[in-house]
C-alpha cells in the first residue's frame, strides 16, 4: 500500500453529508417510504440553532425567536455502503408526529429529546420519560442553550405494568439495583416472574444521566475530546475517534496518512482488550473458572501492554481533532502482541470446545434479525443475529480498506453466536494491529484542526460495542453549540429486553454477559 | 472438562506479588504531570486555558499581590493537556500515578505540607479490621473507568483476594464504601442508604477525580461535585482512572499497611526512595 492511495482514500472521509430539508407533515410519509426500501433511521437528536446560524430566508420563515425553536436531526442510513443522509426538519410551533410505529428504535430518541429538549412527540406510543426518572423536573428543557436551571427530584417509583388474569397473584415482582452485587455499573431492573420463568422484564438505566451532552456547551473544540473519552471508558477510543472525525468534518480537515494508520492501530487495541474482558465474563456467568481467570488475565496483559505503548491503560490522551498527540512506543507494543497472539488463539478454542459453558449459551437470549434491525441493534450483537453492517467497512473512515478487515457474521442470535462473533473480530484485530504496525507510513501526525464558526460535522467509529456516531455543531465563536452522541449501548439496551420475556431467571446474567452492555454509554 | 484442568495447572501463578516486592504491572503508564512553578514565565496562563476540569486555577496571591497558579490534582484527569500547552515546560509528564492520601489537602500543590496524621484513628483501624477488610462499592455516576480497574483487581495478576480484601455485596457485611462518580442525582439517595446500612466503624473511599472532586463531568443540572460534604471521607484517590496498583496502595494504606506517599501535591522524598 502506497501513501499516496491512502491517503486518497483518507480524503474520501471528506466528502459533504446530504441534508435534506424535510416538512414536518412530510415526516412520517418519507420515513414509510425509506423504511420500505431497507433505510434504517440510525437515531436522531434536535438542537437549538442560534439565530445568526441560518440564512436570511430561512431565518424569515417564523416569527418565533429562532434560539427557542428547536431543528431535528434524522441520520438515515438510506444502504449499506453509502454515506448517511441527514434529514433536518424545522417543526416550528407544531408538535412534529412521532416515527416510532414506523421506525421503533426512533422511539427512545424521541423519548430523550421530550425529556431534555422539551419537544412533545404527536402519537409517540410511550409518553412517559425515559432519561430523567419519576420525580425528577427541570426547570427549563436542560439542552436549551445558557444555563440549564436546577433540577428538582422528589423520588417515586416507576410506573410498571399491572398484572391481570387468575394466576396475579403467584407473579412475583423483583425490583433489583440500582447498586447491584459485585463491582458493576448502577441501573435498576425489574423482574415480573413466576417460578424461574420471567414473564416481564423492565430496565431503568438512567440513575447515572450525567448530562454529558450539555457539558460540551461552549467548551473549545480541542478540549471537548477530554469530554469525548469520558463518555464511557472502555470505549474512550471510538468516543476520541468519531468527536474527532465530526469535527475534521466540520473543519474540512485532512488528516496525515500516518495518524490515520495509528488510529487503526488504536481503535484495535480497544477492541482487542475489551473482547478478551467480554470473553472472561461471559465465563464468569458461566462459571467456567479457569477460562474466566485466563479472559481476564489476557485483558489485564492487553491493558498493561497499552499503558506501555501509549502511556494509558484505556489509550486515551492521543487521538485528536486533526490526528494524533504523540508518537506511541511501537517497539514495546509488537513485543506485546506477539504474547497475545501466542495465548489467545489456544484459549478460545479451548472455550469452542467446552460443552458445559457452550451448553449455557446455545438457545440462551436469541436475537432475531428482523428485531435486530428494527429495533437498532449494533456491532458484535446485531452482526450475530446475520445482519451484516460494520461502519468500518461500510462507512469506512481511517484506513480499513487497505487492510485485511473481515467483518464476521453469524445466524445464530444466541448467546454462542455472539461469543463466536466476538471470537471472530477479537483475531481479527491482532491481525489487523500487525498489518497496520507493517504498513504504517512515515510522516507527520497531526494537522491543523479548526472547525469554522456555525459549521456542523457528523462523525462515526465501530468501538468494540458497536456504532458511535457523534454530530456537532459551533457556534459564532467556533466552541460547540451542541454536541450529541449516540453510543453502541443505548442502542443495544433499547432490543435486549425483548430477549428476556419469556426466558427464565438461571440465563438472565449469562445473556446480559452476552451483550456486553454498558450502562455509562447509555445514560451519559 | 479436565482440559481446563490442565491448562490453568500448564499457565501456572499469574499473580504479582507486589507490594512486597515483583512487578507493579504500570510500566510505561503516565501520572499526573510534575509541577515546576520555578519555570513559569510572567503572566502566563496558557496551562489554565488548557485543563478542562480547571485542576489548575489562576488565584491572586494576596501577599504578593500578583498572579499565581493553583494546582489541585484532586480535579486531575491526566489528559496532558498542560504539558502540551506550557510553553516553559512548568508542567511535565511523570509517571508519578494517582496516590490516595488521606487529606483532600494533601492533593492541593504544596499546601500542606505540615499535615499531621491522627496517630489515634491509625491504631483504632488497626484494632477493629487487623489485616482484612470487607469493601461495598457504588457507583454513582462514573464513566465505567473506574469499575474496570476495581474489577480487574480480582484478576489472576493483581488477585486482591491475596491481601485480604474482598468486595461484598450487602453493605452490612461492609467496613469500606468505595464510590465512584460525581454522584447524580439519581444516585445520591441510594448512596446515602448505603452508608446508612452499614455497621460502624465505618470508612468511604473517595475513588476517582469525579469522586473526589467531580473531575471533568461533575457539576451541572444532573451531578454534584463528588463526595465533599455529602458523606465524611477517609481516602481520597485521585486520577482518571486511578490504576488497580494505586487502588491497592489507597486499600493498604487505609490499613496502616502502606504509608501515604503524597503530601502537598508531590510524591514525599521518602516515597521516591522507596
Amino acid at each position: 500500500m502506497t501513501a499516496e492511495s491512502s491517503a486518497r482514500k483518507v480524503h474520501a472521509k471528506l466528502e459533504r453529508l446530504i441534508i435534506r430539508d424535510v416538512a414536518a407533515r412530510e415526516l412520517e410519509r418519507g420515513c414509510r417510504a425509506a423504511v420500505s426500501e431497507g433505510a434504517r433511521v440510525q437515531f436522531a437528536y434536535s438542537w437549538f440553532p442560534d439565530r445568526a446560524s441560518g440564512s436570511a430566508a430561512e431565518l424569515s420563515r417564523s416569527d418565533a425567536p429562532l434560539s427557542e425553536e428547536a431543528e431535528l436531526r434524522y441520520i438515515v442510513h438510506t444502504a449499506a455502503g453509502s454515506p448517511p443522509e441527514v434529514w433536518r426538519c424545522r417543526p416550528g410551533t407544531l408538535s412534529p408526529p412521532s416515527l416510532a410505529a414506523i421506525a421503533p428504535l426512533v422511539s427512545w430518541y424521541e423519548r430523550e429529546m421530550t425529556d431534555l429538549c422539551g419537544l412533545h412527540f404527536e402519537g409517540q406510543p410511550q409518553p412517559e420519560p425515559l432519561v430523567l426518572l419519576p420525580g425528577a423536573h427541570t426547570a427549563r428543557p436542560p439542552l436549551k442553550p445558557g444555563p440549564a436551571g436546577a433540577l428538582t427530584y422528589t423520588p417515586e417509583p416507576f410506573s410498571l405494568p399491572q398484572i391481570a388474569g387468575r394466576a396475579h397473584r403467584d407473579v412475583q415482582v423483583l425490583p433489583f439495583g440500582p447498586i447491584r452485587a459485585d463491582v458493576l455499573e448502577s441501573a435498576q431492573f425489574t423482574f415480573f416472574y413466576l417460578g424461574e420463568a420471567i414473564l416481564h422484564y423492565q430496565p431503568h438505566l438512567f440513575f447515572k444521566y450525567r448530562g454529558m451532552e450539555k457539558r460540551f456547551e461552549g467548551v473549545a473544540p480541542e478540549l471537548g475530546i477530554v469530554l469525548a473519552e469520558r463518555v464511557s471508558a472502555v470505549g474512550s477510543v471510538a468516543h476520541a475517534l468519531a468527536y474527532s472525525h465530526a469535527l475534521e468534518a466540520a473543519a474540512q480537515c485532512e488528516v496525515p496518512a500516518r495518524a490515520e494508520w495509528l488510529r487503526v492501530l488504536l481503535g484495535e487495541l480497544e477492541r482487542l482488550y475489551n473482547h478478551l474482558h467480554y470473553l472472561g465474563h461471559l465465563c464468569h456467568t458461566t462459571t467456567l473458572k479457569v477460562g474466566e481467570a485466563e479472559g481476564k488475565f489476557l485483558e489485564e496483559l492487553a491493558k498493561q501492554a497499552n499503558a506501555e505503548a501509549t502511556g494509558s491503560r484505556f489509550l486515551r490522551s492521543l487521538i485528536c481533532p486533526g490526528g494524533i498527540r504523540r508518537e506511541p512506543n511501537l517497539a514495546s507494543l509488537a513485543r506485546s502482541l506477539a504474547r497475545l497472539q501466542g495465548e489467545f488463539a489456544p484459549y478460545a478454542e479451548r472455550l469452542e470446545r467446552s460443552t458445559t459453558h457452550l451448553d449455557r449459551l446455545m438457545t440462551t437470549g436469541v436475537l432475531d434479525k428482523k428485531l435486530a434491525f428494527d429495533l437498532g441493534a449494533t456491532g458484535p450483537i446485531e452482526r450475530a443475529s446475520g445482519v451484516d453492517r460494520d461502519p468500518r467497512r461500510d462507512q469506512p473512515y481511517s484506513v480499513y480498506q487497505d487492510l485485511p478487515l473481515r467483518v464476521a457474521v453469524r445466524e445464530g442470535g444466541d448467546a454462542h453466536a455472539r461469543q463466536q462473533v466476538r471470537i471472530a473480530e477479537a483475531l481479527n484485530s491482532l491481525e489487523l494491529i500487525r498489518s497496520a504496525l507493517e504498513g504504517l507510513p512515515a510522516g507527520p501526525i497531526r494537522a491543523l484542526c479548526r472547525p469554522a464558526p456555525f459549521s456542523e460535522g457528523l462523525g462515526w467509529a465501530e468501538s468494540p460495542r458497536g456504532s458511535v456516531y457523534y454530530a456537532v455543531h459551533l457556534d459564532a465563536a467556533g466552541r460547540l453549540a451542541r454536541v450529541k452522541i449516540k453510543s453502541p449501548s443505548f442502542s443495544n439496551w433499547r432490543v435486549f429486553p425483548y430477549t428476556v420475556h419469556d426466558s427464565n431467571m438461571m440465563d438472565y446474567a449469562i445473556n446480559e454477559a452476552s451483550f456486553g452492555l454498558t450502562i455509562a454509554g447509555c445514560a451519559r | 472438562m479436565p482440559f481446563w484442568t490442565f491448562y490453568g495447572l500448564k499457565q501456572g501463578k499469574a499473580s504479582t506479588s507486589w507490594p512486597a516486592d515483583g512487578n507493579d504491572g504500570q510500566a510505561g503508564l503516565l501520572g499526573m504531570p510534575r509541577f515546576d512553578p520555578a519555570k513559569c514565565q510572567d503572566g502566563c496562563r496558557a496551562c489554565a486555558d488548557a485543563c478542562l476540569p480547571g485542576a489548575i486555577t489562576l488565584a491572586q496571591d494576596r501577599t504578593a499581590g500578583e498572579a499565581r497558579l493553583d494546582v489541585d490534582y484532586g480535579r486531575c484527569v491526566v489528559c496532558q493537556m498542560c504539558v502540551e500547552a506550557c510553553p516553559a515546560g512548568a508542567f511535565t509528564a511523570s509517571s508519578d500515578w494517582a496516590f490516595g492520601v488521606r487529606r483532600r489537602e494533601d492533593l492541593l500543590w504544596g499546601r500542606a505540607m505540615d499535615s499531621a496524621e491522627g496517630q489515634a484513628l491509625r491504631g483504632q483501624i488497626r484494632r477493629i479490621f487487623g489485616r482484612s477488610l470487607h469493601v461495598r462499592h457504588v457507583d454513582a455516576g462514573s464513566c465505567n473507568g473506574c469499575e474496570s480497574e476495581l474489577q480487574a483487581l480480582n484478576n489472576p495478576f493483581y488477585n486482591l483476594h491475596r491481601l485480604g480484601v474482598f468486595f461484598t455485596p450487602s453493605p452490612r457485611f461492609a467496613d469500606l464504601l468505595l464510590v465512584t462518580g460525581p454522584i447524580t442525582y439519581a444516585m445520591r439517595g441510594p448512596l446515602e442508604e448505603a452508608y446508612r446500612a452499614m455497621p460502624e466503624p465505618r470508612f468511604v473511599m473517595a475513588l476517582g477525580a469525579c469522586a473526589v472532586s467531580g473531575g471533568t463531568n461533575g457539576g451541572g443540572h444532573a451531578c454534584g461535585n463528588g463526595l465533599e460534604g455529602l458523606l465524611p471521607v477517609d481516602v481520597y484517590v485521585p486520577g482518571c482512572p486511578p490504576n488497580p496498583a494505586a487502588i491497592i496502595h489507597a486499600l493498604l494504606m487505609l490499613l496502616t499497611r502502606m504509608p501515604q506517599r503524597v503530601r502537598g501535591g508531590q510524591i514525599t522524598a521518602e516515597a521516591e526512595r522507596a
